[in-house]
């Protein structure tokens, strides 16, 4: 019997040896994979082990970390003023994850960062705890304040930019929601309602809604314009036939109100944001020209702040749909972040500036790790062009639809507009402003506001009315902290 | 000579009582080692209860130790020293467990109320232990098992058969509740019983099984009437995974059926039809068999659950745990091991060692108990008589399959089954019968050992005498 009890041994042996191998398998070849693994939880155990480095504005940190007591967590983040400042820091939950700057710059501010790793050492040494680093921010804390307090509550986005480097000074969207509120591992309640808030507070309006973008996109079809030498001085007569009909159709663009278009200068088409006139120089241009233009003002690609902002659309499309794209009325949608590129590049006499958002990554000693360097994305519009675009621009501010974004003492160029949406403009328009401010030293920012749902004012002045006031506080308030 | 297995000689070999003394004392302060460190790793400071566990523990295997000088002079030296490492260990993980405010937090959540599970493991332990003097002191020879054959069968049977009358806990039907007692697992028991019987009454029908077969295709086709019993265990392996939807106590009972089968036949065909009807039976019971579905599905794709939101995350959080600790593991008391949630201190002990102890630890559990195993299998090598060959080939087998089934399980080797860990994971019932087997086999390897062989108490073991080449 000891033949069969040998191979039993054997086959014993055998038994224990598979397992061997496996746990080999498991904890040597696997083992990163399964520690780094998305579901597990020693990955947020860990994170929120020690306080998070901070997202600085002006110097002061807008976010926080806070003692729990927690089984799984030791620190919550806090956010000071979350509701104003969402758009920017995003949400880092303990829960559900985290988005915009908080994910993006989540090594840096854990202090995983490689670029810590001497920190790390040094405090694993001394014995201190591991620390997270800073994200400094461009933003700028007045303007913020400015365009979040112009929302209220109203449902709408502000972006602001300087456009001589790309800084994003201001993004705000409402309505908005506390971060805080979603931080904690208890907060899922707080989650669900957010998420199921048919108001949508959790949207960056800012970066990741796209609008159409109404009469403010004349500004791009002038600039198409005289690019492409289709008119050559903004002050003379345009070849523009009232009523013009849409290329192909039989139908009628439409002008709003009384206003006399026909035949009207560049200068004034815009001053009293005509439809004709606009809409035939895109006509004239062709769907390849405006796209081409479109494009150099960076529709059609996303934008990296870091934080993503969704691609402006410019569509290839057919002769009357080009047509009303050229009144910003069809198929072509825009983020406030791009329509603000577009007033700063051409308050940059032309130059578009790469936008970003974090200036500097500072480790916990303060040492800057990292800072980053203006960019000039593209120069949709020669010199000689931004510098008549301007001219026109604040022809508008100074006598035409954009009266209530006047500042005293600066000189403001800007552009309203009201977009028509919903199946036969059954939903509330959408009121624009683009606009930017010039000092000294050119132009230190450019705005763009919209507002979504204002339910009476379906004409083209709402966009003055009621983004136009807003975008002038922002720009007050960058005026007032560039001094 | 190298094949001579069997350890009679005038000389009379030693009997290696200071070797197991000191390996004993090894088996007791690395625990107090690990006890130490978990204390100092959650608490920074030495556990108040130190000095008072190490000297238990040391209590305990100095009985055992002693019990064995008198009363089993010859037995294998390894034996004890293995199981009170492994029992000593376990008890250690288990009160770091205890520690765990994530579980204090998930019974609280589930409506329970947390009690610490050390304690009980201590003193079934203690209990273990006294079985293990019991079974050391009383029982005087193996072989006497063997006249109660018959009897074995029948408690066997209604040790099976008794959780069926119980409530399912944790989706198997594998408690019986006793009031004031709580919770028994009978099929640990079962184990060692159902052993007693097949050892018995193959040793009775080896002959007529091994030899009156036809011969075809290669393999030695068993007679239909000889193959009765094996299709009896069969069936009823089977009808247990399905009435008690317990897969690792049939899949154990099968294992060691066919083991001992083969052994006191000879004959490879039965391997081949015990494979092939245990294929046939695990794949039929699952095509119906839900809870066996999910366990299958939970083993194919452990991480499914985390979307799915479906089923249970255990094994995903196991294997999380083993990955997180690596190589070396995080240290006692350093890791999370806690995630895996209410049976992290059971059936998933082994995932608090992964990750704690990391590759290496586990290395070295999964050792001792191979070496558990294989000291097991050398007893039967060593033995004398069938009967005890049988008997010790079936419980060291029944063993090795039982680790094999419980760690593979936990490690996502095969499907999970839901039995225990022997000696480290929490559970009376585990413990106790684990000590009672270890016991046995050290009584049947110092009856293999002893210089002269002893007289026969009983005329039925008379035939058990002659010894095969």
């Amino acid at each position: 019997m000891n033949k069969p009890v040998r191979r039993i041994a054997i086959f014993c042996g055998l038994l224990v040896l598979a397992l061997m191998v496996r746990d080999n398998w498991l904890q040597f070849v696997q083992a990163d994979e399964l520690k780094t693994s998305k579901w597990n939880h020693r990955v947020d155990i860990a994170r929120y082990s020690q306080p998070r480095g901070n997202i600085i504005v002006d110097g002061q940190a807008i976010t926080g970390s806070q003692e729990t007591g927690g089984i799984d967590y030791k620190y919550k983040r806090t956010y000071n003023n979350g509701p104003m400042w969402a758009p920017v820091t995003g949400y880092s939950s303990q829960v559900f994850g985290s988005n915009q700057i908080e994910k993006l710059e989540d090594k840096v501010l854990t202090g995983d960062d490689d670029r810590l790793f001497f920190n790390r050492t040094i405090d694993m040494i001394t014995g201190k705890g591991k620390k997270g680093g800073d994200v400094i921010t461009t933003l700028n804390g007045k303007a913020q304040e400015a365009a979040f307090k112009g929302l209220g509550d109203k449902k709408g986005a502000v972006a602001a930019l300087d456009p001589r480097t790309g800084k994003i000074l201001a993004l705000a969207s409402t309505p908005s929601y506390d971060p805080s509120s979603i931080a904690g591992a208890l907060d899922s309640k707080a989650w669900t309602t957010l998420n199921n808030d048919k108001a949508q507070p959790m949207l960056n309006r800012a970066l990741k809604q796209t609008y159409p973008p109404g009469s403010t996109f004349k500004v791009v079809t002038a600039a198409a314009a005289l690019e492409n030498g289709l008119y050559k001085d903004v002050d003379s007569k345009t070849d523009s036939p009232v009523p013009w009909v849409l290329p192909d159709t039989r139908i009628e663009l439409k002008n709003e109100g009384s206003i006399q278009c026909k035949d009207v200068s560049l200068r004034e088409a815009l001053r009293i944001s005509c439809n004709s006139v606009f809409g035939k120089v895109s006509a004239d241009l062709g769907n390849k020209k405006m796209t081409e233009q479109a494009n150099k003002f960076g529709f059609n690609k996303p934008v990296d702040t870091p934080v993503r902002a969704v691609p402006s659309v410019y569509p290839k499309d057919n002769r009357p749909q080009n047509a009303m794209a050229g009144i910003g009325q069809a198929s072509n949608r825009a983020t406030p972040l791009q329509m603000a590129m577009i007033a700063a590049a051409v308050a940059n006499n032309g130059k578009l500036m790469e936008p970003y958002m974090v200036d500097k990554l500072r480790a916990p000693n303060l040492n800057v790790i990292e800072t980053h360097q203006p960019k000039q994305l593209e120069q949709p519009i020669s010199a000689e062009t931004a510098q008549k675009l301007q001219s026109i621009m604040e022809t508008v501010v100074e006598q035409g639809t954009g009266t209530s974004a006047q500042i005293k003492g600066v000189k403001v160029g800007g552009k309203t507009g009201t977009a028509q949406h919903g199946v036969d403009n059954s939903g509330n328009p959408y009121a624009w402003f683009i606009s930017y401010a010039k000092s000294g030293d050119g132009s230190p920012v450019a705005v763009a506001v919209v507002i979504e749902g204002s339910d009476t004012d379906r004409d083209d002045i709402a966009g003055g009315r009621l983004a136009a006031p807003i975008a002038k506080s922002v720009m007050e308030a960058v005026l007032k902290t560039e001094k | 000579m190298s094949n001579n297995t069997t350890t009679i000689s005038t000389a009379g070999p030693p009997s290696r009582r200071n070797t197991e003394l000191a390996l004993l004392a090894f088996a007791v302060i690395i625990p107090c080692f690990a006890y130490a460190n978990v204390g100092l790793a959650i608490d920074d400071e030495l556990p108040s209860g130190l000095l008072g566990y190490g000297i238990g523990l040391g209590l305990l295997a100095g009985v055992g130790h002693l019990v064995v000088r008198k009363f089993a002079k010859y037995a294998d030296p390894l034996l004890l020293p293995l199981a009170t490492l492994l029992n000593g260990l376990g008890l250690i993980l288990i009160w770091r467990l205890d520690q765990s405010p994530r579980l204090m937090q998930l019974a609280k959540n589930q409506g329970f109320k947390f009690v610490p599970y050390a304690p009980n493991q201590l003193l079934y332990s203690a209990l273990g232990i006294a079985l293990f003097v019991a079974v050391v002191i009383f029982l005087k020879d193996h072989r006497v098992l063997q006249r109660y054959t018959y009897i074995s069968m029948v408690v066997a049977l209604a040790l099976l058969i008794a959780p069926m009358f119980f409530p399912p806990k944790f989706g198997a039907r594998i408690w019986i509740t006793i009031p004031g007692l709580g919770g028994l697992q009978p099929g640990e028991f079962a184990k060692i019983v159902l052993a007693v019987f097949f050892a018995g009454y193959l040793m009775v029908k080896r002959d007529a099984l091994a030899l009156a077969s036809r011969r075809f295709m290669g393999l030695y086709l068993p007679r239909g009437r000889d193959l009765g019993p094996i299709l009896a265990v069969w069936a009823f392996s089977i009808l247990i995974l399905v009435f008690e939807t317990d897969l690792g106590t049939s899949l154990l009972f099968f294992g060691m059926f066919v083991v001992m089968l083969y052994v006191a036949t000879e004959r490879t065909s039965w391997i081949v039809f015990g494979l092939l009807m245990s294929a046939a039976g695990a794949v039929g019971v699952a095509s119906f068999e839900h809870h066996v579905q999910e366990r299958v599905d939970a083993w194919l794709n452990p991480f499914a659950v985390f979307e799915t939101h479906k089923g249970t995350e255990q094994i995903g959080q196991a294997l999380m745990s083993f990955g997180s600790g690596g190589v070396f593991g995080t240290g006692w008391g350093q890791g999370n091991s806690d995630l895996i949630g209410f049976a992290a201190n059971s059936d998933f002990i082994l995932g608090t060692v992964g990750e704690e102890l990391g590759l290496a630890g586990v290395m070295a559990v999964l050792l001792v108990y191979g070496l558990i195993v294989e000291r097991g299998v050398r007893t039967a090598l060593a033995a004398r008589d069938p009967f005890g060959k049988l008997l010790s080939v079936g419980l060291s087998g029944a063993f090795a399959i039982q680790v094999f089934v419980v760690a593979g399980g936990v490690m996502g080797l095969i499907p999970l089954t839901g039995m225990t860990m022997p000696f480290m994971a929490y559970g009376g019932s585990s413990v106790l019968a684990n000590w009672a087997l270890i016991a046995i086999l050290m009584k049947i390897s110092d009856a293999a050992r002893r210089p002269a062989p002893a007289p026969a108490p009983s005329p039925d073991a008379e035939m058990t005498q002659v010894v095969r080449p």
